[in-house]
């Protein structure tokens, strides 16, 4: 009895992978039959074999912690302004008036469109793509944390304020575990727009870094380096958004939608 | 011990070790003169409003939707302001000898039952909530998410988080209105019976002219944004809907709210 449960709770963990790797079996074998010139695609065997000689040589990871250390600062920077910006906006009413809109106006321009002039600030130094990165991630994080804050209860507001709340003790009670679930949403796009953005920046010009590395490898034509990077860019998306979802569960215990879970 | 401070009046175990915190506010008494209130876009709501209640009595406030039932009591919540008129005593936004119930329970769905009642609250305050909360009979339920309540539950809880500070006037802002027949005269015993202990003033608005008579001293019927009726009710308590005297006075209440349509 026991066991068919332990089996169909393993089964449950299991099932979302079996379609990626049913995907690299096939690849794996299309690749074997000689279905695929190594040029488009190298075997997965070669892929993972470039995989452990990166790995072993210690180029992998120094190249990974690169890449990890702009996509973190620049998410703080970005995250953190974007936080806080929102937080203003969505309490003031007057800070709103004066800044939303020219906020708005910088959100619809592509920040990726903004490369030449960021290289010719900046150079390309890291500044450059922390710079890129903090501003992709920046906007997700305004724009939900200020429609969170807009769209909290306006009767719980009121029913603190009446049980004798100060302005500081509102806040904390109930403004921001309000605006919690918005925040956190624009928490999972702004992770998302931050790799994306790595991803790019580093393409353009980097001594270090996945993009680096895949940049590189096209250079020598070593297609199995690429193909690991896009791999690897794949992982870092899953496991932010893992990380993600693991902080909106235990922040957001409380709610119905993730009793039970 | 549970059984005890069931039975005590509320105030004694105020003072003893195992729940200190928060003074208990004395009952208090409303006179309010001359109350106006106009809004921008619905004119004047309370037209020159008179109101007296003696500290410690149960006044329900009954009228048609849009009688300005709601709004007085907002005022006397401090909530909102007066266009003219004297408030007394009260009308103070944060007051802690005031406290008001809403229809909809307002709990904050991200903090825990306990931690509601004791919204505000400073110092060793979880003694007293505990106390607060075996009183509406959710003891038990203290460490749940208020998502999880029924309705009634909520309401319960919202009860015990109005109770907790020990107020002199407890608002009541149609807090039964949601909840299902049965539900409600449980909860309307509740109240009573709290309030019989702790010896509050309380205003209850309701549209319900039963649950009025049931609970209140005095009803006061407003129409049009004034005061129609002023209804002393002698009943003995608690009070029994079946009794010929329950019946006619609220036949003559109904009646009466019912009367100016012609």
């Amino acid at each position: 009895m026991s066991g068919r449960r332990d089996f169909g709770a393993v089964a449950d963990r299991l099932l979302p992978w079996l379609l990626p790797l049913l995907a690299l079996a096939a690849w794996e074998g299309a690749a074997q039959a000689g279905l695929i010139s190594s040029r488009i695609l190298p075997k997965v065997s070669d892929v993972a074999a470039a995989g452990w000689r990166l790995t072993a040589s210690g180029e992998l990871f120094t190249h990974l912690q690169a890449s990890f250390a702009r996509a973190g600062v620049g998410f703080v920077i970005g995250g953190g302004i974007g936080f806080g910006l929102g937080l203003l906006n969505g309490i003031f009413p007057v800070a709103e008036k004066l800044l939303d809109t020219t906020v708005q106006m910088v959100r619809n321009v592509p920040h990726l469109a903004l490369i030449p002039l960021v290289i010719l600030w900046f150079g390309i130094d890291e500044e450059a793509k922390i710079f890129l990165v903090a501003l992709g991630v920046f906007f997700p994080i305004y724009v939900n944390t200020f429609h969170g804050i807009r769209t909290v209860d306006a009767g719980l507001i009121e029913m603190g304020r009446s049980y004798g709340l100060t302005r500081w003790e509102l806040l904390r009670h109930a403004v921001l575990p309000g605006a919690l679930p918005s925040i956190l949403v624009g928490l999972r796009f702004a992770l998302g727009f931050m790799w994306l953005t790595l991803i790019v920046a580093e393409t353009i010009a980097a001594p270090s870094g996945i993009g680096y590395m895949a940049m590189n490898a096209r250079e020598f034509l070593q297609t199995d380096v690429v193909v690991l990077a896009v791999l690897l860019y794949a992982l870092l998306g899953k496991l932010a958004d893992v990380i993600a979802r693991a902080l909106e569960r235990r922040a957001l215990a409380w709610s119905p939608a993730f009793q039970n879970v | 011990m549970t059984a005890l401070a069931l039975r005590l009046p509320f105030r004694a175990f105020g003072r003893s070790a195992a729940a200190p915190a928060a003074l208990p506010s004395p009952p208090l008494g409303v006179t309010a003169k001359g109350i106006v209130k106009r809004f921008d876009d619905r004119g004047d709501v309370l037209k020159s409003v008179d109101l007296d209640f003696k500290p410690g009595e149960f006044i329900a406030i009954v009228g048609r939707s849009g009688c300005g039932k709601s709004t007085l009591l907002r005022l006397l919540a401090g909530l909102d302001q007066p266009t003219a008129g004297d408030l007394g005593a009260v009308g103070h936004d944060g007051d802690p000898r005031v406290r008001i119930m809403f229809q909809d329970s307002r709990l904050l769905p991200w903090k825990r039952v306990i931690d509601n009642v004791g919204l505000g609250q400073k110092g060793g305050w979880r003694p007293l909530a505990l106390d607060t909360l075996r009183q509406v009979g959710l003891e038990a339920r203290a460490n749940d998410w208020p998502g999880v309540l029924s309705g009634g539950q909520r309401q319960r809880v919202a009860l015990a988080r109005a109770l907790v500070s020990r107020p002199g006037l407890l608002l009541l802002d149609e807090p039964l209105g949601a909840l299902d027949a049965l539900t409600r005269i449980e909860m309307q015993s509740l109240v009573e019976d709290v309030w019989r202990r702790q010896g509050f003033t309380a205003v209850l608005v309701t549209h319900d002219v039963a649950e009025a008579v049931t609970l209140a001293d005095r009803v006061i019927l407003l129409e049009e944004g004034r005061v129609a009726l002023d209804q002393r009710i002698d009943l003995p308590r608690p009070r029994d809907r079946s009794h010929p005297d329950f019946a006619a006075l609220e036949g003559a209440i109904l009646h009466r709210l019912l009367d100016r349509r012609d």
